[in-house]
């Protein structure tokens, strides 16, 4: 093992204790890099969120661990087996080594507190020796690196738009300079062009700190331009992992053909489109005015 | 053969403090049986306001909204009779159906309220509009939503949907909250019954790709503006106002992407 991992999973199973029982995640074994954007990519229920909820160790009953493990290796040099540690450790081994970007951030933040009082949260939780006067000032310091701006802090969230609240989000990811960021569907709900401004940032702030991000998605067009690598997961099993151009230009697997050819091409053929042109009601002169 | 036709629609919203909010601004158009065309811009750019405008859930502030040459009532039962013509399928397949309901009643409902056909063939009525959408009938009808998969969900809410046998049907991003795999599928869907029908489509979407390969035309609306309109193929692939330009650009494309030497960020 070199290192240049960060994490390495291996044979990790979640299941969810119903009955019957739903094996969610199946022996995944998985390399996370130092400094790499891992892509994972798959449809609803495939088991990606579990898998990503699974490291963190944030499942909740009735998800049970049933086996593997995840093993996160320090900057410092030192091994933590996520599973092993109890709760105390937990607590202070998320957000301060890897944090999280959940779905549906824009929903995540708490309506009714400032977001400035949110930020500072974090430092107060995590660096309690930090004067108040400081946990201001880094908590505008994060808002203005992720382009909100400091003078944002005493917004509440509903006063910022989704790209906004989103940039808060990972602002507070940043926060404590994480090794490794989880981002689970983090522009799903935007357009596209306050899409491409934040995974531009994210690829930014990457260089810039050098942390590694599992980027989840089931938007594999998105996740080929900004992925190192991209696993592929099906039915709780990661049926193929390779470089993001691997991937596209050379697929290995059924499944990821089909996902691949699921979207279709913007500049390229029609693929499996069957509709007919209708006709036009354009007149010469309502084409394109600019 | 229906035509609908917007012509300089100006809508202007109130806002509490700050005046006024122009939502459209002079937008004009020609919606035709048998065509689609795609909407497209960022949130905000006033795709909704039309879509609202159409349904008459809003009122235009200026111009004239046209349906064969007479404007379309804003009132009563000649409004009712209105909305039996122009149909919206919504985004969220999951929030568009009553979860206490079964597929039956779902699709009952408009059959009864805008007498499509007598109360003694709404059943068979039924079964045909599932077959159509190719839900098998016996094995939906008596299901709630909450049993039915984002597809299927869909698929029934087309059903509703068709139900009136509109002349026009306004989609709002009928597939962005469906899995991808049966997102071609489901407008492939549409595009068939569009065929049969010959219905007038608006295919509001945020997703250059689709709205592409799925429409004739797409218009590109910014801050309530349209600032290009034109053949589909020519809007995406020699886009001439820039907006289209940064927004095609922000589609992620593959292709494109792969097809450069050096690829920015890959690191191995």
């Amino acid at each position: 093992m070199t290192t240049d991992d960060l994490l390495t999973v291996s044979q990790f199973s979640v299941s969810y204790d119903v009955t019957p029982p739903v094996e969610a995640v199946r022996d995944v074994s998985i390399t996370v890099r130092r400094g790499e954007i891992l892509g994972l990519a798959g449809e609803s229920g495939c088991g990606k969120t579990t898998l990503a909820y699974g490291i963190q160790r944030l499942l909740k009953p009735p998800a049970v661990i049933t086996s593997g493990s995840a093993v996160f290796h320090d900057e410092s040099g030192d091994d933590i087996d996520i599973n092993t540690m109890d709760d105390a450790q937990m607590r202070a081994f998320r957000w301060e080594k890897a944090s999280m970007v959940f779905q549906g951030a824009m929903n995540a933040l708490n309506p009714i507190i400032t977001i400035g009082a949110q930020l500072q949260d974090v430092f107060s939780t995590h660096r309690p020796a930090m004067a108040r006067k400081d946990r201001k000032l880094e908590s505008g310091r994060l808002l203005d690196l992720v382009g909100v701006g400091s003078e944002r802090l005493r917004s509440y969230p509903h006063e910022l738009s989704g790209g906004m609240r989103q940039r808060v989000m990972i602002a507070m990811a940043l926060a404590l300079k994480p090794q490794l960021m989880i981002m689970d569907e983090p522009t799903t709900a935007l357009d596209v062009l306050v899409q491409r401004e934040i995974i531009e940032q994210i690829s930014d702030l990457r260089a810039e700190f050098g942390f590694s991000v599992i980027f989840i998605t089931h938007d594999l067009p998105l996740l080929l331009e900004i992925s190192d690598r991209i696993a592929v997961m099906r039915e709780g099993r990661i049926v193929e992992i390779d470089t993001a151009r691997n991937l596209y230009q050379n697929p290995q697997n059924d499944y990821t053909r089909r996902l691949l050819a699921s979207f279709p091409s913007l500049t390229g053929e029609r693929g499996g489109f069957v509709r007919r042109p209708g006709p036009s009601t354009l007149t010469t002169d309502a084409g394109g005015m600019s | 053969m229906t035509t609908l036709e917007f012509k300089n629609v100006t809508k202007k919203y109130r806002v509490r403090g700050s005046g006024e909010l122009l939502a459209l601004d002079k937008v004009s158009f020609t919606l035709t049986s048998g065509q689609t065309i795609a909407l497209v811009g960022q949130s905000g750019s006033g795709k909704s306001t039309i879509a609202k405008i159409l349904t008459q859930l809003e009122r235009v502030s200026s111009g004239d909204v046209l349906l064969d040459g007479t404007p379309i009532p804003t009132w009563g039962r000649p409004l009712r009779r209105y909305r039996q013509t122009v149909r919206m399928v919504f985004q969220d397949p999951f929030a568009s159906l009553n979860p206490a309901h079964t597929i039956r009643h779902h699709i009952e409902r408009p059959l009864r309220l805008d007498k499509v056909v007598p109360p003694d063939q709404v059943e068979e009525e039924v079964f045909r509009l599932l077959t159509r959408v190719r839900l098998a009938p016996e094995q939906t009808i008596d299901r709630r939503p909450h049993e039915l998969s984002g597809g299927q969900r869909q698929r029934v809410a087309i059903a509703r949907a068709l139900a009136s046998r509109p002349k026009l049907l306004i989609a709002d991003e009928p597939v962005s909250m469906l899995d991808v795999s049966i997102r071609l599928e489901v407008l492939n869907l549409l595009a068939e019954l569009q065929s049969e029908a010959n219905l007038g489509v608006l295919y509001i979407t945020h997703d250059l790709a689709t709205a592409r390969h799925f429409s004739d035309e797409i218009m590109v609306l910014h801050h309530g503006k349209v600032v290009e309109h034109g053949k589909a193929d020519e809007v995406i692939l020699t886009p001439k106002h820039d907006y289209t330009l940064a927004l095609r650009n922000a589609s992620p494309d593959p292709e494109k992407h792969f097809a450069a030497p050096t690829t920015p960020g890959a690191t191995s």
